[in-house]
Order: C-alpha cells, then sequence, then structure tokens
C-alpha cells in the first residue's frame, strides 16, 4: 500500500491540520490585543504630539503645556543608570564567564543574579528608599538613577555571561597559542566575537529602565517644574504619566497619552536597533 | 582479506642518522589526568630539532592530548594536570613557576578547525607581533607581508587585508592561523589535524608549507590521516589507549613496524 493514502499517514495529516490551526488562532488572539493597544495608544498620542510637548514644561491642572521636564529627567535618570550599571554588569558577566566559569561562587551569583532579574521594581525602589531616600532625607535623582541602575545590572550580567560562553573555546585557545594573557584575550577577542551579544543586552536593559514607574515613585518622585539638580526631586516620563493619567484633567490624560506614546516609540526603535545590530553581526 | 591487498602509503624522506639529532622537546615518563581518568601513560617520546614528528592513532588514543601538554594548553581548564617531565631545550615545562604566555610564545600552535581572530586579516597577525616588540608602522607592514607570505597567502589577500579574518574560506582561514602563529617566531609549531577540515586542495597547500616551515621550526603534527603522515613527517609516533606503542623513522614505521598493533592499525584493520 502507497504511503500516502495509509490511514495511519492521513489521520497523521489531520492531527497535523488541527494542531496548525489552533497554534494560529493562538497567535492571533494574543496579537489582537497587541494590535488594539498599539492602535488606541497612536490614535490618542499622535493626536497630541505637537512641538509643545518637547519644549515646555508639564502645566498645572487646566491650562496647557508639554512634557519637556519629564523626557529631561528620564534622559538624564536613564543615562546614569546605564552609565552605572553597564561596567558593574560587564566585569560579573566577564569574571562569571572567563575567570570563574567553573566556580561555585559562579553559580551562586548567576542564581542570586536570576532572582533580581525577575524581582519585582517595587522592591527595588523601596531598598533605594530604605538605604538612601529615608538615611538623607528627601526624595533626589541620585537615587532614582541607582534604583535604574539595580535594574540594568542583572540584565547586562546575565547577557555578558551569555555572550561570552557562547565564544568558542578554540578562539581562546588560540589567543593563549600565541601567548596573549588572560586579560588581552578577553579584551581583544572574547569581546569583539561577543560585541554585538553585549551591546543588544545594554540597549535592552535601556528599553527595560525607560518604562519603569515603580522604583521612581520611592526615590526620584517627580517635579513640576524644570530641574538638573541631581539632589532634589527629579520629573520622569512613566511617573508624569501616572500622574496625569490618574488625573480628572482632560489637557493632563492628553498629556499622558502622548508621553506613552513617546517611550513606546523610543523602546521601538531600540529594540529595532538592538536587532540590526544582532543580524549584522550573525551575517559576518 | 589478505596482507597483499593492502598498500603502503608512498614515504617521501629518507631515514635519518639519528645519532646527529638534537632533541628539541624531550618528553619523559609523561603521565595526564582529565580527573581520575588516566589518559596518557607514561610517554617517552624525543621530538628533534628542524624534524617533522607526526602521531597517528584511533580516536581517543591521547594524541591531541600529547600536544596540549606541550604548550599547557590544558592549564586553561580545571582538573587537568600532567606529572612527569616535558624538557624544552632541558628545562621542564610542566615546571609550575613556567611563565605560560613565553612559553607558548615560544611553541605555536594550528588548530583542526581554523580560528581567525574576529579582526581584520592585518590585525590577525599584527596583533600577536605588537604583544612581543614596538615596531614602526612601516615595519609592522613589512612583518605582516613576511608572515603572509610565509603561509603562501599573501598573493590571495594581499588586495584586502582590510577585510575580516573570518571572511576568508576554510583553506585560506587556516593559512591565516598558520601566519600568525609564524609571525611570532616560535621555536616550535605543533599542528593539531590542521587539515581535518579542509578539502584535499587545500590540505596539499598546508603540507607543502609544512615541508618549508621544517627548515626553520621543530615541528609536531597530529593527523587522523596516515598518508599525511606518511607524506610530512620524518618520524612518526602511534598511540593506543594513551600508550605509546611505537616510535620511530616514518619510512621504517610505514614499511616495516615491529609492533602487531602498529601493523594493524597502519593497514587499516582498526582504528
Amino acid at each position: 500500500m502507497a504511503l500516502t493514502t495509509s490511514p495511519l499517514y492521513a489521520a497523521r495529516r489531520r492531527k497535523n491540520a488541527i494542531t496548525m490551526g489552533l497554534a494560529f488562532l493562538a497567535t492571533a488572539f494574543g496579537l489582537l490585543w497587541l494590535v488594539l493597544i498599539l492602535a488606541n495608544l497612536l490614535w490618542e498620542g499622535f493626536s497630541g504630539l505637537s512641538l509643545a510637548v518637547f519644549t515646555q514644561m508639564t502645566p498645572p491642572p487646566g491650562s496647557d503645556g508639554g512634557l519637556l521636564n519629564p523626557i529631561l529627567g528620564s534622559l538624564v535618570m536613564t543615562t546614569l543608570a546605564v552609565l552605572i550599571g553597564t561596567p558593574l554588569g560587564v566585569l560579573a558577566g566577564t569574571y562569571m564567564a572567563e575567570y570563574g566559569r567553573y566556580d561555585r561562587v559562579t553559580m551562586v551569583v548567576r542564581f542570586v543574579n536570576d532572582i533580581l532579574l525577575s524581582a519585582p521594581s517595587i522592591v527595588i525602589g523601596l531598598f533605594i528608599y530604605e538605604i538612601m531616600v529615608a538615611q538623607v532625607g528627601h526624595f533626589s535623582a541620585w537615587a532614582g538613577a541607582l534604583a535604574l541602575a539595580v535594574i540594568v545590572v542583572p540584565v547586562v550580567v546575565r547577557t555578558t555571561e551569555d555572550m561570552l560562553v557562547l565564544v568558542p573555546d578554540t578562539l581562546r585557545e588560540a589567543a593563549a597559542s600565541i601567548g596573549l594573557p588572560r586579560v588581552l584575550m578577553i579584551t581583544n577577542v572574547a569581546y569583539r566575537a561577543a560585541r554585538a551579544g553585549m551591546l543588544t543586552g545594554v540597549l535592552l536593559a535601556v528599553a527595560r529602565i525607560s518604562g519603569e514607574t515603580a522604583p521612581l515613585l520611592f526615590t526620584a518622585l517627580n517635579n513640576q517644574f524644570w530641574s538638573l539638580n541631581m539632589n532634589a526631586p527629579m520629573a520622569s516620563l512613566p511617573a508624569v504619566i501616572f500622574q496625569f493619567a490618574l488625573s480628572p484633567y482632560k489637557e493632563w490624560q492628553k498629556l499622558a497619552w502622548t508621553g506613552a506614546l513617546i517611550i513606546t516609540l523610543a523602546v521601538l526603535t531600540l529594540s529595532i536597533v538592538a536587532r540590526l545590530i544582532a543580524s549584522k553581526s550573525k551575517s559576518q | 582479506m589478505s596482507m597483499a591487498a593492502f598498500t603502503v602509503p608512498s614515504v617521501a624522506h629518507a631515514p635519518s642518522d639519528r645519532n646527529s639529532l638534537d632533541e628539541k622537546i624531550s618528553v619523559r615518563d609523561l603521565d595526564f589526568f582529565y580527573g581520575d581518568h588516566r589518559a596518557l601513560k607514561s610517554i617517552n617520546v624525543p621530538l628533534y630539532r628542524g624534524k617533522v614528528t607526526a602521531f597517528i592513532g584511533p580516536s581517543g588514543c591521547g594524541k591531541s592530548t600529547l600536544l596540549r601538554v606541550l604548550n599547557r594548553m590544558y592549564d586553561l581548564y580545571p582538573n587537568q594536570r600532567a606529572t612527569g617531565e616535558v624538557l624544552l631545550d632541558g628545562e621542564n615545562i610542566l615546571d609550575p613557576a613556567q611563565d605560560l604566555n613565553l612559553l607558548r610564545a615560544r611553541i605555536g600552535m594550528v588548530f583542526q578547525k581554523p580560528t581567525p581572530f574576529p579582526m581584520t586579516i592585518y590585525e590577525n597577525i599584527a596583533f600577536g607581533l605588537r604583544l612581543y616588540e614596538k615596531l614602526p608602522k612601516s615595519e609592522l607592514d613589512d612583518r605582516v607581508k613576511h608572515a603572509l607570505e610565509r603561509a603562501a597567502l599573501w598573493n590571495e589577500v594581499k588586495d584586502k587585508l582590510g577585510a575580516n579574518g573570518q571572511s576568508l574560506s576554510g583553506g585560506q582561514q587556516q593559512r591565516l592561523c598558520i601566519a600568525r602563529t609564524v609571525a611570532v617566531k616560535p621555536e616550535v609549531i605543533l599542528f593539531d589535524e590542521p587539515c581535518s577540515a579542509l578539502d584535499p586542495i587545500s590540505t596539499a597547500k598546508i603540507e607543502e608549507l609544512i615541508d618549508e616551515l621544517k627548515e626553520d621550526y621543530t615541528i609536531t603534527i597530529v593527523t587522523h590521516n596516515m598518508q599525511q603522515a606518511a607524506r610530512v613527517s620524518d618520524f612518526t609516533a602511534f598511540m593506543y589507549l594513551g600508550e605509546l606503542v611505537e616510535y620511530g623513522d616514518t619510512t621504517k614505521m610505514f614499511t616495516s613496524p615491529s609492533d602487531r598493533r602498529t601493523q594493524d592499525y597502519i593497514t587499516g584493520r582498526f582504528g
């Protein structure tokens, strides 16, 4: 009997069709909500987008204004968080992958890092509140940046370690075989080979913290005014969205939508850049 | 199957007079352990200056392990240790006080899979050079060119030195790795199955290269290919299950081996 006419084969084809159909439906269901959310955001956000959003301060209730101070606050605190978190994360990830790969310490650090990676960010906000805000007696942009840095570190540790572990041992042996000291092997060979993946990790960390609200509410709080004082409360997009979206004022609600759109577009851009870097290095 | 059906690989080298030879490396009573597993058992073998010594044997016999002891590559990994002596110009390199970077600069290695660094062709070679010498740009250029010529790669890459080393073909990458090794001016070069990932034409080029290089370097090659061992080496060592079964002139090893196991292996009875 030919294979294609056997009842067993027909049954298998039927099962395959059903499974494929279910998988398709599940995908469509998941995508539907995502599309609805994005469409709503684009609809509400774009209508409020104007030059004023990028040039004016947050307004008092009932009047027009912009989002300049929270945009700037987010930029400042995110940048600082990345500057603090990235070196720490890269160094820790490097230790785990290059020096202590077979150590017990590395296993413990990896375990703790994974917990930190999935810890609710509000816990991190409370932690910084306890050790910094409560000690000095006031909210500050430093505390905000620090809380965000605590979120950056585990992401960077994880991607750095993963990417370095992917670098083949033969490349390390080749480096050693011409008498290259370990430090130079890591900085000139392993980092180069893992560069794209490590950079992607940092970009993903930026994407992650640019939408975080909870850790900032306990640390940088918010600020209605233009302020670059790192020792004072500072506005941020997520905190302003939180405040404005819950308010009864039409103008504030409109700005909250616009702020949400700006964050979404920024994160989207970062993700695309990360993908491009990753695919470019793969094709090399 | 009758013995007459087998053809002995052709041998290109005449037997050498062993009395006039000088031991560049002497392996003495070498044992090697992966954890508790004893992978090398009391190995004794000389590697003569300016000669090519081939290690042959079935997979897992310890020939690559032996090679990795000679430049202490095993030191990169935990739970691996060697006991006994490996004398390089009379000095025991297994000594814990041995400077590994210096040792590896003196004993270069070419691997089974080509391993160009993720940088340009030029940098792949200049990188190693800068480690040991501070050279002006023009001299660096010369040395890079010389190394690439030495590895018979110059003509193929001279117009694209800025291209990524990993964009070359497999055979070219392997010659780039040989150039990189030669550039550092080692005294000994270890080849760990350098042609097993290459096509026959690239293999022929690498073999030619090994033949030229032996004028200036002491060469050790591990190979699965017995014809290759017969073609390129002056001396051959046959290893089996972690032991050195037989060692001698390549010609003699391939025409009249004294051990039954060697004969069985080179005639294709097992392995």
